[in-house]
């Protein structure tokens, strides 16, 4: 289970630009749940994934893993047993490697980085069976540079790459959003199969509505910092798309934009 | 000619060290590393110490790559624990090291003739004693790189190797790996600036001298020969960057040989190496905003 419990994050505390994003902001996900988080720009989705990852400090509040508190855990370390996935294809692989050696570095996550060989010929098959399932025939280009390809391949490699070794939690950062849409909705299909497949608890982040009716099993609509749409089982396979984006106008509208 | 020739050589081999030390920082780390102005003289003071206390010259080489490892962790500690910026963190250690430096070698120190180098001990006498001094110089120096480069290379395809090319490339993947990236970063300083720190010594037992300014230029001649080197080898794909930033420094050794030859004032040097940098720059396109990984 992860908790986040009374987080407050305030941008540029202590100048005239001050903004406080989150005021005592908590979430709890079980384990298992397929989150998708919409809302507008500014309305603190991406700061929520960057807090549960460490990537920004917090003025108050904590995180929870299994009842357990990983706020004083470096990112890094929160790393160990998260996976991420950016919407920028470059932030997820390593683009003047080739895709061997990106696939071999994240095959290694979790072991020791020391002087035996890099890349580990013995797994090569098994990388091949893994492009292969992808589809996009990838499977014939291990020793391209990862910059070579597209932008949809190299978000397909990041996916394989961030759900390769054991882990618990997936971060899905607007991952589709800079693809076209049948990249997207391929990229989509993949990262629901690997969730199910590998009973992960995953958070996606997502300006597609679609999406987010279309895949998890709970969705979030966020604004200025707080949930104020939260359904979960039989209620989220109820809600429509026409529905959020009704519900989207409406905050929207209130916020006097 | 062949003299020029075979002096340019040593030149551009004993030198070739500090391109390594560049090419790793600049091009595979993209860390602007100015530590190297300082590290490069820290290893000729210490060899030119140890030499005149009469210690056994092959054990200078080790001592001048333990600190310049030291230098290079120094501006690891400064830039990722201290959280100083990249240029600044080198631009402090390498003023540092140059009271450092005149603490332990004075502002020159001359190595007498009766004192052996690498070049005249007893072991390159026996294997190599057929030879003149030049000649030993030249087969020394092209070893040590050659034997320097193949590590290099071998080093870059371990786990360790290609996360430190990761880093470069890529840090914020290296987190998502579950790697604190800070630590990899001084690994590679470490390396880098012991490799500089060698390339000083070898210039002190091919010179038998230190001076405190040798280290002036020494950034901006790495830069230059991983420039040249990576430009000139750009297609060919079977060509090593560590091959090429040693045919960059042996061709920039031999600009510098033919100015002197045709004419040039000695003191004039810095002034040509600075042109020599730009005309580098421009000519190969890069003009420096683009970093060039390995």
């Amino acid at each position: 289970m992860l908790e986040v419990r009374g987080v407050t994050k305030i941008y540029n505390s202590g100048t005239v630009t001050e903004q406080c994003l989150f005021d005592n902001f908590s979430l709890t996900v079980s384990d298992g749940q397929f989150i998708s988080i919409v809302g507008s720009n500014g309305s603190g989705k991406t700061s929520l994934l960057n807090i549960i990852c460490g990537s920004i400090p917090v003025e108050a509040g904590d995180v929870l893993v299994g009842g357990e508190s990983i706020s004083k855990k470096k990112d890094y370390q929160r790393y160990a047993s998260m996976g991420r996935v950016y919407q920028n294809p470059a932030a997820g692989t390593c683009p003047n490697l080739t895709m061997l050696e990106n696939l071999s570095l994240a095959d290694n996550k979790g072991k020791a980085f020391n002087l035996t060989r890099g890349i580990n010929k013995s797994r090569v098959d098994f990388y091949r069976a893994q492009l292969r399932e992808l589809g996009l025939g990838l499977e014939d280009k291990l020793h391209m540079r990862m910059g070579s390809l597209s932008g949809g391949q190299r978000q397909a490699v990041a996916l394989l790459m961030a759900t390769m070794t054991p882990l618990k939690f997936l971060i899905l950062d607007e991952h589709t959003a800079a693809l076209d849409p049948k990249t997207a909705e391929v990229i989509m299909e993949l990262t629901d199969k690997v969730v199910r497949e590998k009973h992960l608890t995953a958070m996606m982040v997502t300006h597609n509505l679609r999406s987010a009716v279309g895949y998890g099993d709970r969705v979030l609509m966020m604004n200025r910092g707080r949930v104020v749409l939260d359904r979960s089982g039989e209620e989220k396979r109820q809600t429509s798309v026409e529905e959020l984006f009704e519900m989207f106008h409406k905050i929207s509208m209130d916020c006097g934009e | 000619m062949t003299d020029l020739l075979i002096s340019t050589l040593i030149q551009g081999l004993v030198y070739a060290l500090v391109s390594f030390g560049v090419y790793i920082t600049y091009s595979i780390l993209d860390f602007p590393d100015l530590s190297v102005d300082g590290s490069f003289p820290l290893g000729a003071a210490v060899t030119a110490l140890l030499l005149t206390h009469g210690v056994n010259p092959y054990l200078t080489l080790l001592a001048a790559l333990g600190v310049g490892a030291l230098a290079g962790l120094c501006t690891g500690i400064i830039h990722v624990k201290l959280h100083v910026r990249d240029l600044l963190a080198g631009i402090i250690t390498m003023t540092a090291l140059f009271s450092i430096n005149l603490q332990i070698a004075g502002s020159n120190l001359t190595v007498e003739r009766s004192m052996d180098t690498i070049f005249t001990a007893a072991p390159a006498m026996a294997l190599l004693g057929g030879l003149n001094l030049q000649g030993r110089k030249l087969v020394i120096s092209l070893l040590i790189v050659v034997a320097v480069k193949l590590l290099l290379d071998l080093y870059f395809r371990t786990k360790s190797g290609l996360l430190l090319r990761a880093v470069g490339d890529n840090a914020g993947l290296v987190t998502t790996l579950a790697k604190d990236k800070g630590n990899i970063k001084m690994l590679g300083l470490v390396i880098s600036n012991a490799l500089v720190a060698l390339s000083g010594s070898l210039v002190c037992h091919e010179t038998r001298s230190f001076s405190a300014t040798m280290g002036t230029g020494q950034v901006v001649f790495g830069l230059a020969t991983v420039i040249i080197g990576v430009a000139l080898f750009r297609r060919v794909s079977f060509v090593r960057g560590t091959t090429a930033v040693v045919v960059g420094s042996i061709l920039y050794k031999l600009c510098i040989a033919v100015a002197l030859d045709l004419g040039l004032p000695p003191n004039m040097m810095k002034l040509i190496t600075a042109i020599l940098f730009l005309l580098v720059l421009v000519v190969s396109g890069r003009k420096g905003e683009e970093i060039i990984h390995a």
